[in-house]
């Protein structure tokens, strides 16, 4: 069975606001990637482009994006899957290369959200929940989030002080992180803050500290065939499994709140492929756009036993140090959640991780590391393992 | 020329409507008598929450009306602080899912009820009610 590679990985920074537009957007992760893959556009056989839509004015953004980044006449797609649109994308590139289709594929994710006010970008992402049956009753993310929330706490006793620590773990990292929107540290006291920015209530029982925060950016990986993958990089770093699914839009479809579905069958499928469990997994980046949605990653990924998620937080062992580090890049917590570009970023930090590149927040010598990203409210799922061999 | 008429009814549900045509749009009728109804394929029996006017097990668009009675289990809720566009006016307010058991309904907690009187689990009822804008909704209370 022939391999599939990741040859270059970039992002641009997150930041709150890019003074650009969204192709000169996207030329930054693009930027990074080619150089990072030391290759040159003709190079690349096909792209596919990946954002949720609404957030700008661009219509169809492939087309505007392709030119841009001089990727002409070679074919341009798009893929959409809110938050996971860049694992949707990625996805489709080893799909296309495995295919024989194209050698060399380009995913390319971004986002602009600083176009619109934080009510209006909350309306656009309760759109991508169930417009006609739930919408109505003035749903945002938060608010769906923090039922799961709600049902964790209620099934297995997770405390405010759980997700807290989730936070904080984040903000341990975010001040590492140059790309990363959120920079300053977080402590347990500013969650007590009722106030503040922190601790001042979302949508219960979730804080303001339990939130990402929205970004603009873009991130670009480059996925190869294996012999083109060793022709052209001394570092690729291989595609080992993938695993998908989808659930009902709706949460009156749903079994369960105090999980993600989605995320189970995604790893159960994406750990067979790679014939590997969770005990071997080095090193993790995972959906982390409230605190509550780490400790079910946890949880749905094998990290922990159902219930003891919050276990996990607790005695640090997903920090750098510990038994099996998860998000020490920030994750979408400071580092930011430009949807359509967070998939992408999160493969780039595992990427840099394995390659043994990842700088101030190397893990010790990972061999295989997982991705776990989520589109909507567990709506789709991806998780990605990737590997050194 | 006479304009062709648009059966809008749905956009009548809820604070902000974002669907005006749907074949369920007899959900509204029946709000408009009380009655929070979803639908049974006639054919496999099966129940749908929210209704819909096809089934995917037989392939049948053969649709009847069921009432939602009883109590249900509140399964979780979360009471908002800030509110998407055009919600502003109904904060405070509290979004749940209630499981009847054959299905589940999703939708506000009743402004009645005070938050801290919460808790996952305890029995629910649904009811039929106005926002505070004139639309058509439901509402959960303590059952
Ligand atoms: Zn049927």
């Amino acid at each position: 069975m022939s391999k599939v590679g990741i040859i270059g990985v970039g992002q641009s920074k997150f930041v709150r606001t890019y003074p650009g537009s969204v192709r000169e957007l996207a030329f930054e992760g693009f930027k990074e990637a080619m150089q990072d893959a030391q290759i040159g556009v003709d190079a690349i056989d096909a792209t596919v482009v990946c954002s949720a839509p609404e957030y700008d004015k661009q219509r169809s953004p492939a087309g505007v994006i392709a030119e841009y980044l001089g990727l002409n006449p070679q074919p341009t797609f798009y893929a959409e899957s809110l938050c996971a649109s860049s694992s949707t994308g990625l996805k489709l590139a080893y799909s296309l290369v495995k295919s024989g289709l194209h050698d060399v594929v380009m995913v390319l994710g971004f986002q602009i959200m600083s176009q619109l006010s934080s009510a209006e970008s909350q309306e656009r992402m309760g759109r991508g929940a169930d417009i006609q049956w739930e919408s109505p009753f003035g749903t945002m993310m938060p608010a769906y989030y923090a039922m799961h929330a709600q049902a964790h706490m209620a099934k297995y006793g997770t405390t405010l002080e759980d997700l807290a620590a989730v936070r904080v773990k984040a903000a341990t990292y975010g001040p590492l992180n140059e790309k990363g929107v959120f920079r300053k540290q977080i402590t347990m006291e500013q969650f007590e803050e009722t106030e503040g920015f922190v601790g001042g209530p979302v949508a219960s029982p979730l804080r303001g500290g339990d939130c990402c925060a929205n970004a603009d950016g873009s991130s670009c990986i480059i996925v190869a065939s294996e012999d083109k993958a060793k022709a052209l990089s001394s570092k690729p770093i291989w595609i080992k499994g993938l695993g998908s699914a989808s659930a009902p839009v709706n949460m009156a479809g749903r079994d369960q709140l105090h999980g993600l579905a989605v995320a189970q069958q995604s790893a159960q499928q994406a750990y067979k492929m790679a014939g590997v469990t969770a005990q071997d997994i080095d090193v993790a980046e995972v959906h982390d756009c409230f605190t509550i949605a780490e400790i079910m990653a946890y949880e749905n990924l094998g990290f922990a036993k159902p219930g003891e998620g919050a276990a996990l937080i607790r005695s640090k062992e997903t920090y750098k140090e510990g038994r099996i580090p998860v998000n020490v890049d920030g994750g979408l917590l400071s580092k930011g959640h430009p949807i359509g570009a967070t998939g992408g970023s999160q493969i780039r930090t595992v990427v840099l991780q394995l390659r043994g590149e990842a700088g101030e927040i190397q893990v010790k010598d990972p061999a295989i590391g997982l991705v776990h990203n989520i589109g909507g409210v567990g709506l789709y799922g991806h998780v990605t393992i990737l590997g050194r061999d | 020329m006479a304009k062709k008429e648009i059966d809008a009814r749905f956009n009548k549900f809820g604070t902000v409507s974002f669907t005006d045509v749907t074949r369920v749009n007899d959900f509204i009728d029946y709000l408009e008598q009380g009655k929070l109804m979803g639908a049974r394929c006639k054919t496999c029996g099966v129940k749908f929450f929210p209704p819909r006017a096809d089934c995917y097990h037989s392939l049948d668009s053969d649709m009847e009306w069921f009432e939602v009675t009883g109590a249900g289990k509140l399964v979780s809720y979360s009471a908002l602080k800030y509110a998407p566009s055009g919600f502003k006016a109904d904060l405070p307010y509290t979004i749940a899912l209630v499981d009847f058991g054959d299905f589940k309904v999703f939708g506000r907690i009743d402004g009645s009820v005070p938050s801290d009187a919460l808790k996952v689990d305890m029995n629910m009822k649904a009811v039929v009610t106005e926002t505070k804008n004139g639309q058509l909704t439901y509402t959960f209370q303590k059952a």
